[in-house]
């Protein structure tokens, strides 16, 4: 479209006619807060905090800033004018006056949307309006966090991501006017719903009213307890996500800091889930291999995002038995540590506390499920967000900027490109291909990568043709995206062998662990994109790419498993699913 | 806190009738007021068993429809009693004291306004102007009306239909 002249603030600006007033006023390097704007998700215009003067000739007026299309020349626009800033700050208070203001006990304090615009306009007075206060029980039902509507500025963000980016939809506004909600259908608890766990609610909301179940105090606790050998584990994503919290920029991969803080946290060994996404691998291209080549159920579907293993069993029970019957990665190396790693190091696996650093919420929710625990006990013990293993290393005084860079601790710390990818969609497609493409091939070195699978498509597709056999893939992020790919491919329209899903936008990096970015920078930045970026560039610049070749995944297959697929790998390193209803 | 009424008993002709009503409004955008309106005059009222035949029908989740069926005063959660209260909140009973008399049946019967009593004995709600501000405050059960009251007369009304 056409570009049109506008004056913001006085200074001159072309922006293409249709520009919101928010964009154009972000191209002129122009603040303007917003509460419930989501790019293309939420565009409601409700919170009206956004709200800024303009004048399109017939003098200046009012307008929600995210909603508000340019579509005059000469249009003159004030983000910071007097009568601006009284709506603004008006608007804080009259959010003040029914918000529970406990912000020194905050999980949200230093980094909450609301605390940080009240300091900006410099409100003096939290409490200008007294008057009735709605009070609300803290929903505690779900396994992997809470919500405190006492907190709630009702910006519908959640909601927005919940329906449009998820498909659940089980949350929303309930009830009207001074006594609107949000929650679920009939007041239920979300833990009685359909919810998968996700946790992308938690990543979006501005304030304290969504957070994770934090276990830091007993994570602190066991690596206290000197009779438990306490063990961690880290995601690929959560060392390209965890620098964001200590002001690295976006992308930044933090992996040696990372490790060097786990290891002055007191854990007694630190090591990379990549290694079990590369064990993940072994048993996931055997899973497949098997089913193509003798008429298995097809197409089969990765079982690594816990979010879509429950989005499946709930949206989708009839195709449970496409899932790939493989643990997760973090799952199959707990169970590693509790059985091959315990033998070999003679200690009961009673004794062991594994804990589990993910980008994920669902993986809380994982580790509490059925057949999760091939010693007898449970695989993982503890599973903390990006976020908790932040508030740890604060907690615990480490100034993140100044540790030295270290390594991951041997046997279970080495690990592949292909593993490190997993944290991208695409990437456990790419990483299975390429092992799958040299076994097909029988050239077992040669590293093919797979660029049709990559970037941040909601839906990819790509036909790999490996020595005359041609394998259809397709991989989809955002439940939304993987509910409209299974519905083409229930009713035949499309026909695919092998599908990777991960429940969150983007992958693990943008998983609804990782940590919060503000509204000023997610409407603006893509973190997947950015996130993404540091594990490809860990992966290229590694000169071992290829999970097979991983020397102790061989190892542990020499000395323990036998092979791939084996009875003693099935028993350890798979797991099983069940049907259940939408609610 | 989840939500108490009466069981649900509906019949399958009443369900033959909402899913003839989905059917017709199936694939027409904004199908869901519609389709809860007449769901309404079908059952009387919306609980979570029509709702939810709704949902799987229509695909759409149910919190939608909950929140949709929460936001407008037209749509009921809760059956009528078989006694069903109304206290006048019109101008003249309120400044009577009508507000203080509905809340001591919502006190007394445990239940808020438009709710209905979990045995479906005694439903209650508010409604405007009767036309008898002589006699103000006012209530009626079904067809009986109250008038003069105060808030020692809640106990006696409601023993004569215990």
């Amino acid at each position: 479209m056409a570009d049109i002249n506008v004056k913001i603030n006085g200074v001159a600006v072309s922006v293409p006619k249709g520009t919101t007033v928010l964009e154009a006023a972000h191209m002129a390097g122009i603040d303007i807060p917003t509460f419930c704007y989501m790019k293309e998700i939420n565009e409601i215009g409700a919170c009206r905090i956004c709200m800024v003067e303009i004048n399109e000739g017939r003098g200046f007026r009012m307008v929600a800033a995210c909603v508000y299309p340019l579509a005059f020349d000469n249009t003159e626009i004030r983000t910071n004018s007097p009568k601006v800033m009284e709506s603004r700050k008006k608007t804080l208070e009259l959010i003040l006056s029914t918000h529970d203001k406990k912000c020194l006990s905050c999980v949200r304090s230093g980094n909450c949307e609301l605390q940080s615009l009240c300091n900006e306009m410099g409100i003096e007075n939290e409490s200008a309006y007294e008057g009735e206060k709605p009070a609300y029980e803290i929903d505690n039902s779900a396994v992997h966090m809470y919500r405190d509507n006492n907190k709630c500025i009702l910006c519908r963000r959640c909601v927005a991501v919940c329906s449009k980016w998820q498909g659940v939809g089980v949350i929303g506004a309930n009830e009207r006017g001074f006594k609107t909600f949000i929650g679920s259908a009939f007041e239920m608890g979300l833990g009685e719903t359909s919810c998968v766990s996700c946790g992308q609610c938690i990543a979006v909301c501005p304030v304290g009213a969504l957070s994770e179940k934090d276990f830091t105090n007993q994570v602190f606790a066991a690596i206290a307890d000197e009779s438990k050998h306490v063990i961690v584990q880290t995601a690929p994503a959560v060392r390209a996500g965890l620098g964001e919290e200590f002001g690295y920029p976006i992308g930044t991969n933090v992996e040696g800091k990372m490790v060097a803080a786990l290891r002055r946290l007191g854990f007694e060994k630190v090591f990379d889930t990549d290694w079990g996404a590369d064990l993940t691998i072994m048993e996931e291209a055997t899973e497949f291999v098997d089913r193509f080549q003798n008429g298995g159920t097809l197409p089969l579907i990765t079982s690594c995002s816990p979010g879509w293993v429950k989005y499946c069993e709930h949206y989708f029970p009839d195709m449970t038995e496409n899932l790939s019957s493989c643990k997760s990665p973090h799952q199959m190396q707990g169970a590693v540590i509790k059985t091959y790693y315990a033998e070999k190091m003679g200690i009961d696996p009673k004794d062991i506390v594994v804990v589990s650093i993910m980008p994920c919420t669902a993986k809380k929710y994982e580790s509490q499920r059925d057949d999760e625990s091939a010693a007898g006990v449970p695989d993982v013990d503890y599973v903390l967000t990006t976020r908790e293993l932040a508030r740890m290393i604060r907690r615990a005084g480490l100034k993140f900027t100044a540790l030295p860079d270290e390594d991951f601790d041997n046997p279970l710390g080495v690990s592949s490109g292909a593993g490190d990818i997993f944290g991208a969609t695409g990437g456990v497609m790419e990483a299975a291909l390429r092992t799958a493409y040299c076994w097909l091939s029988g050239n077992n070195e040669e590293v093919v990568e797979f660029h049709e699978v990559r970037g941040t498509d909601g839906i990819k597709r790509s036909t790999v043709n490996i020595n005359g056999t041609e394998i259809k893939v397709a991989v989809a992020s955002g439940l939304a995206n993987a509910g409209e790919l299974l519905r083409r491919v229930q009713s035949g329209e499309e026909k695919v062998d092998f599908i990777e899903i991960m429940g969150c936008p983007g992958g693990c990096v943008n998983g609804g662990g990782q940590p919060q970015q503000p509204a000023s920078v997610r409407n603006f930045e893509d973190l997947r994109e950015l996130r993404a970026k540091a594990l490809y560039s860990e992966d290229a610049g590694k000169a071992l790419r290829l999970s097979h070749l991983n020397p102790d995944v061989q190892k542990l297959y020499e000395e323990y498993m036998e092979k791939p697929g084996s009875h003693k790998a099935h028993e350890i390193l798979h797991t099983t699913y069940v049907k259940r209803t939408i609610n | 806190m989840a939500i108490k009424t009466v069981p649900f008993n509906g019949t399958a002709e009443q369900q033959e009738k909402l899913m003839a009503v989905i059917a017709e409004h199936k694939d027409q955008q904004g199908a869901l007021m519609p389709v809860l309106q007449q769901a309404q005059e079908i059952y009387g009222y919306l609980p979570i068993e029509v709702q939810k035949m709704i949902s799987d029908e229509m695909g759409i989740p149910m919190e939608k429809i909950y929140g949709v069926v929460t936001f407008y005063a037209q749509f009921s959660l809760y059956p009528k009693g078989k006694y069903n209260i109304s206290v006048c909140l019109g101008t003249a009973c309120y400044v009577k004291g009508s507000g203080d008399i509905y809340d001591k049946l919502q006190e007394v019967l445990q239940i808020g306004g438009g709710e209905c009593t979990a045995d479906g004995k005694f439903s209650l709600e508010a409604c405007r102007c009767i036309g008898a501000c002589g006699l103000a405050p006012v209530l009626t059960v079904n067809e009986d009306v109250y008038g003069r009251l105060t808030v020692d007369d809640v106990k006696d009304i409601l023993a004569k239909y215990e």
